[in-house]
């Protein structure tokens, strides 16, 4: 009985998750990079000069169209920058605010507790820069795509390629095989060099693309290290107090009528 | 309720409020000494598993609904500014997020096991439907938190699961509208919702009070479906169960934990990550796990059926989904009376033991079809597998009833242990 309600649980399970893996239309399997994901498995971390370099792409490159709206200037010190550095790096932006006393609105420099400013004022600005296409805010992108890390990896350096004889892309639009459809309006963001890194690393469009996933990684779920740290204190906890419950119970059982 | 004789507490505060109001001769009784059969394997330990569940997700809702914004607006950020800006926001979203996957895994194994051991047979048949109830208002309850984010797949969710009221003839369409609050799922749909979601775990409580009010009437069943003859048979339910549960307990969070914080979002669908579009249609709207097999049976009737030699749409494919879909639940509601085998327990019925399988396993390919695409060759097993399923309840039982030979049962409880051990 119990043997076999243990594989119908398994069995449950796994395929609760399947719905969640199956492919999407046409769309190539995503790949994760050769060197895989510091922030995987039960015991991975963000590794901070990589959020600090994808930081600079999504700055540099990706915030020309993208927002990051539920993301404040504050949240940047976890990424390993400082008070002051995160001050200036606020400072930086440009910020619509007001109305003041005199009931005008005003442009001020951006304060740590700001949220990220907008490339765009409103979706429909965003539009009608970018062909009729919406460029999607990028807060949560890597938790709300199937494939997370690995697909934005391989759509950022799936680009280039040449598509297949029967498939005819039009002008506005770009060829990427990860993408569901095959056809982005977002033509190929990052290049080589298109940014150069104050830690010397060398930037590869992979280099450039791994480091910007690792960040929005981040942007999507920045509580992650404190949930495993936490997960493995509660579940050690757990594991010994099962251990002496289940002494309980035997030896209260032991004195069974 | 405890009237009558009453043994004196030794606390005089205890016995001064007892001689009141006998609060505390009540627990003594029903969860102190209250007799419970001595052969309860691990399966009996889910019915305190789902109480735990339920308590948790009221515990961690309420502390939720104190930064949750109900607005189409507002909801999907300020569900984020919990994962984000809270203090342990994201520990507490987490726990209810997958608690109420935990409560479905809990309870379906609580109700698998009830038909196993043919717990809803007489004299437990109301026990039974009350347990049908709490499932009907769980279903409520889970559809209507998976709207509150405002994601994705909670708008399209929202708007598949109300049209199928739209199937009722002739003022499905009204019903519908008077549901939304609108013409579409808004603004007014999001705020009933929440209050709902708010009100019916509360509902639910209640039918928990009556469900275990007659389960402490007729008693417990336990693994062998007999009765209790004797004292030698049963043993207090403290501090034997209460042991046993806290154990069961423990190792049942260990693997709630495990979810929670190592693969929260595992049972959950990516798009629901993506805020609420009315423009925009997901490719696939898969609802949660729990009700991918009745999605699927609801899906599995595509033909509209005309009233003979006419164009007149007598069932549209859409109501007899519905149709199916209600009666796979009215088939557990009318259990206790298709299935007349005097013997409860699989464990001495032979043909009934391994088709009890079969119909799980048919319960779980339901459920597979129920996440995938409707395309082929999905629908046909989709099909085939909703007809075994309601099969088993109206051919399969009733056959069983007059052909199975059953094994013969033991005389008692008591025996029974001590043959075994």
């Amino acid at each position: 009985m119990s043997r076999h309600l243990f594989s119908v649980l398994t069995l449950v399970i796994g395929l609760a998750a399947a719905p969640a893996m199956a492919s999407e239309s046409n769309a190539t399997p995503p790949h994760e990079p050769p060197a895989g994901w510091p922030q995987e498995g039960p015991f991975g971390t963000y590794d901070r000069a990589a959020l600090q370099r994808g930081f600079q792409v999504y700055k540099q490159v990706c915030s020309a169209c993208h927002s990051l709206k539920l993301l404040s200037y504050r949240d940047l010190t976890a990424l390993g920058f400082s008070e002051p550095e995160v001050k200036a790096l606020a400072a930086e932006a440009t910020v619509h605010d007001g109305p003041n006393d005199n009931g005008e609105m005003f442009d001020r420099p951006g304060r740590p507790s700001d949220s990220f400013v907008k490339p765009f004022p409103n979706d429909q600005a965003a539009r009608a820069a970018n062909n009729g296409a919406l460029p999607p805010d990028l807060s949560l992108i890597i938790k709300a795509r199937k494939g997370h890390e690995s697909y934005v990896y391989s759509l950022l350096t799936g680009f280039g390629k040449t598509p297949p004889g029967d498939e005819i892309i039009p002008a506005s639009m770009n060829y990427n095989p990860y993408f569901p459809g095959h056809q982005i309006a977002m033509p190929a963001p990052l290049m080589d060099n298109a940014v150069t890194y104050a830690d010397g690393t060398s930037a590869t469009v992979e280099q450039e693309a791994r480091d910007v996933v690792q960040f929005l990684a981040w942007a999507s779920e920045p509580k992650l290290e404190d949930r495993k740290q936490t997960g493995l204190k509660v579940i050690l906890f757990l594991i010994a107090f099962a251990g002496i419950m289940y002494a309980v119970k035997r030896r209260v059982w032991s004195k069974l009528p | 309720m405890a009237h009558g004789e009453r043994t004196p507490f030794k606390n005089p505060l205890i016995d001064w409020v007892d001689t009141r109001l006998p609060v505390f001769t009540l627990m003594q009784r029903e969860y102190g000494a209250f007799p419970t059969p001595k052969n309860f394997n691990y399966l009996w330990n889910f019915g305190a598993l789902a109480m735990f569940m339920l308590i948790t997700m009221i515990v961690t809702g309420i502390f939720l609904a104190m930064y949750y914004t109900a607005s189409t607006d507002h909801a999907f950020n300020s569900v984020e500014r919990i994962m984000r800006d809270v203090n342990w926001g994201w520990l507490i979203r987490y726990i209810h997020m997958n608690g109420a996957s935990m409560f479905f895994i809990v309870v379906y194994v609580h109700i698998v096991r009830g038909m196993y051991y043919g717990s809803y047979k007489n004299p437990r048949e109301l026990l039974w439907i009350l347990g049908v109830v709490i499932l009907l208002l769980m279903m409520a309850t889970a559809f209507m938190g998976y709207v509150l984010p405002w994601g994705q797949m909670s708008f399209w969710g929202a708007t598949v699961i109300t049209n199928l009221f739209s199937a009722i003839p002739f003022v499905g369409k009204a019903v519908v509208t008077w549901l939304w609050g609108g013409f579409s799922v808004d603004n007014p749909t999001l705020n009933r919702f929440y209050s709902l979601h708010y009100l019916l775990p509360f509902v639910i409580i209640a039918v928990v009070f009556l469900h275990v009010a007659a389960l402490h009437i007729s008693g417990s069943n336990n693994p062998l479906g007999i009765e209790p003859k004797s004292s030698k048979d049963t043993i207090p339910f403290h501090p034997y169960y209460t042991s046993k549960d806290l154990f069961g307990l423990t190792v049942f969070l260990i693997f709630y934990a495990l979810i929670i914080f190592y693969a929260p979002n595992l049972l959950g669908d990516p798009d629901n990550y993506i805020p609420a579009n009315p423009m925009a249609t997901p490719a696939h709207i898969v609802p949660e796990w729990y009700f991918l097999p009745f999605y699927a049976i609801l899906r599995s009737f595509v033909w509209d059926i005309h009233l003979p030699f006419t164009s007149v749409v007598l069932i549209s494919s859409k109501l007899g989904g519905v149709l199916l879909m209600f009666g796979s639940i009215v088939m557990m509601l009318v259990l206790p009376w298709l299935d007349r085998c005097q013997v409860r327990s699989a464990m001495f019925r032979p043909i009934f033991k391994k088709l009890f399988w079969f119909f799980l396993a048919d319960c779980v390919i339901l459920g597979y079809i129920g996440g995938q695409p409707a395309e082929e060759p999905y629908i046909t097993i989709g099909q085939i597998a909703t007809l075994y399923y309601f099969a088993h309840f109206l051919v399969i039982i009733p056959l069983l009833n007059k052909y199975e030979k059953t094994l013969p049962l033991p005389n008692s409880i008591s025996e029974a242990v001590l043959k075994k051990s």
